[in-house]
């Protein structure tokens, strides 16, 4: 009888990884055509100081790496408090470097264009 | 050892209460999500320095499609990003194996757990070796470019051919206009030599472009269109005649055909460390992998020894998969 639960258990698992392969493979090849042909509807237009189309590739690949923790490294079956532990903190911080960061290098960006030294001669 | 008198907290039974598994995870497992937290965040810090430099350089970056456009026995066709979306899937799919090694694992099948560790070493492997072809493509570039004296760098395209771009010794052409050899370190009087000079030298490419009315200079500026500037014919000699001061052929630390500098430095570091992360990956996955083939884990009864190098490996993946999107998509 419990070797008939793991053997379930086990199928349904199988069955979990194999879908989440399918989703990660969807998502890569949409990505892949996407910057392929890159639209120009998607290259040209912004939203929030960034192309659509670099927008739906980052959450494409957030969304992947979402799958990627949560079903293969079982993140889904830890405890809440080890799941947030984990996962606020790495966001947390994460959110606040790249926010530091690109504001300093736009604003570099800026003094390298409109400031009055040329640095092509 | 009950009769040692503490003071009841009165907390007793509750998860944070003492005396209970509030995380119900092993050691080892807790500790291995502590290692890969941390990794993240130093990986983030690179991909965040990246993200700064390109701000930074944002009229003028190497566009990825034209870089990283080869892939193998398809020599000269113009194949951007199938190559690294190849390894893509190769990575992905060395993670499926692993997580269905773990899974073999928790119903105790040895056999089943080789094989698909195997699988997923060979994995580690194929993409290791992919990213060395991808790295000696880099390095050794393909059209070649012309520095300038404020270190920018100058790129050919032909306009009679769609304004394609064309390679420096296709252009090249006459003299050398220099007696320059390479200094080897039989003449020095200090154990040193330099690599090899560049195949052309800048009067050759200066001549050649004289000589073909239909030769344009493509700068690093990219214009409203997200595309390089070409410019005119005029500017394009005077560019060249005035601006150029040497030969750049490939990449490497302190230069690259491509464009800004920091591009090559930053495509060696970041690939470079995720690369050592695969490799390091492949070893303790090989470790780990003679010691099923041994029945360690058979007699230790459990296989969470595979379940922890299969979170640090689909960490190398999730790093991966975020490389991906910066340095070939975005």
């Amino acid at each position: 009888m419990a070797h008939d639960t793991a053997h379930h258990d086990s199928a349904a698992a199988k069955k979990r990884i194999w879908k989440v392969f399918g989703i990660l493979s969807v998502l890569t090849i949409i990505e892949v055509i996407l910057g392929y042909i890159r639209p120009s509807a998607l290259v040209h237009t912004d939203i929030i100081g960034m192309s659509i189309l670099n927008w739906i590739f980052i959450i494409l690949t957030i969304y992947k790496a979402y799958y990627i923790t949560w079903a293969f490294m079982h993140m889904e079956h830890e405890t809440k408090g080890l799941r947030r532990v984990v996962v606020w903190t790495g966001v947390f911080l994460i959110c606040y470097l790249i926010a530091i960061l690109l504001i300093e290098g736009g604003y570099i960006e800026q003094v390298y264009t409109d400031g009055y030294i040329t640095w092509e001669f | 050892m009950d009769t040692t008198a503490v003071a009841k907290t009165g907390t007793e039974g509750k998860l944070w209460g003492g005396g209970s598994q509030p995380l119900k995870a092993s050691y080892g497992k807790l500790m291995m999500w502590f290692f890969i937290l941390s990794d993240a965040l130093t990986f983030s810090g690179f991909l965040a320095a990246y993200g700064f430099s390109r701000f930074k350089y944002s009229s003028e970056w190497p566009i990825a499609d034209e870089v990283f456009n080869h892939f193998p026995f398809l020599h000269g066709t113009d194949a951007p990003m199938f190559y690294v979306a190849l390894m893509t899937f190769i990575l992905i799919f060395s993670s499926v194996t692993m997580v269905l090694a773990v899974d073999a694992g928790h119903q105790m099948n040895k056999n089943k757990v080789v094989t698909y560790m195997a699988l997923t070493i060979l994995g580690g492997l194929v993409f290791v070796g992919s990213q060395a072809w991808e790295w000696a493509n880099f390095i050794s570039g393909e059209y070649g470019a012309v520095e300038t004296r404020s270190g920018k760098i100058l790129q050919f395209v032909d306009a009679s051919n769609d304004n394609k771009r064309i390679s420096i010794t296709d252009i090249a052409m006459g003299e050398s206009g220099t007696e320059r050899t390479r200094h080897n370190e039989s003449e020095g009087i200090w154990y040193m030599s330099e690599k090899d000079l560049p195949s052309v030298t800048l009067q050759q490419v200066k001549t050649g472009f004289e000589a073909n009315e239909n030769l344009r200079v493509r700068t690093m500026t990219l214009n409203e269109e997200g595309e390089k500037t070409v410019l005119d014919r005029a500017t394009s000699l005077d560019y060249l005649n005035n601006r150029g001061i040497g030969i750049i052929e490939g990449a490497n630390l302190t230069k690259n055909e491509y464009g800004a500098p920091l591009f090559a430095d930053f495509f060696f570091f970041i690939t470079g460390f995720h690369g050592f992360h695969v490799f390091s990956g492949v070893v303790i996955l090989c470790i780990i992998f003679f010691n099923v083939l041994l029945g360690t884990y058979e007699r230790r009864g459990s296989y969470e020894m595979v379940e922890k190098v299969g979170l640090y490996w689909h960490f190398v993946d999730l790093v991966w998969v975020f490389v991906f999107t910066f340095f070939y998509l975005v």
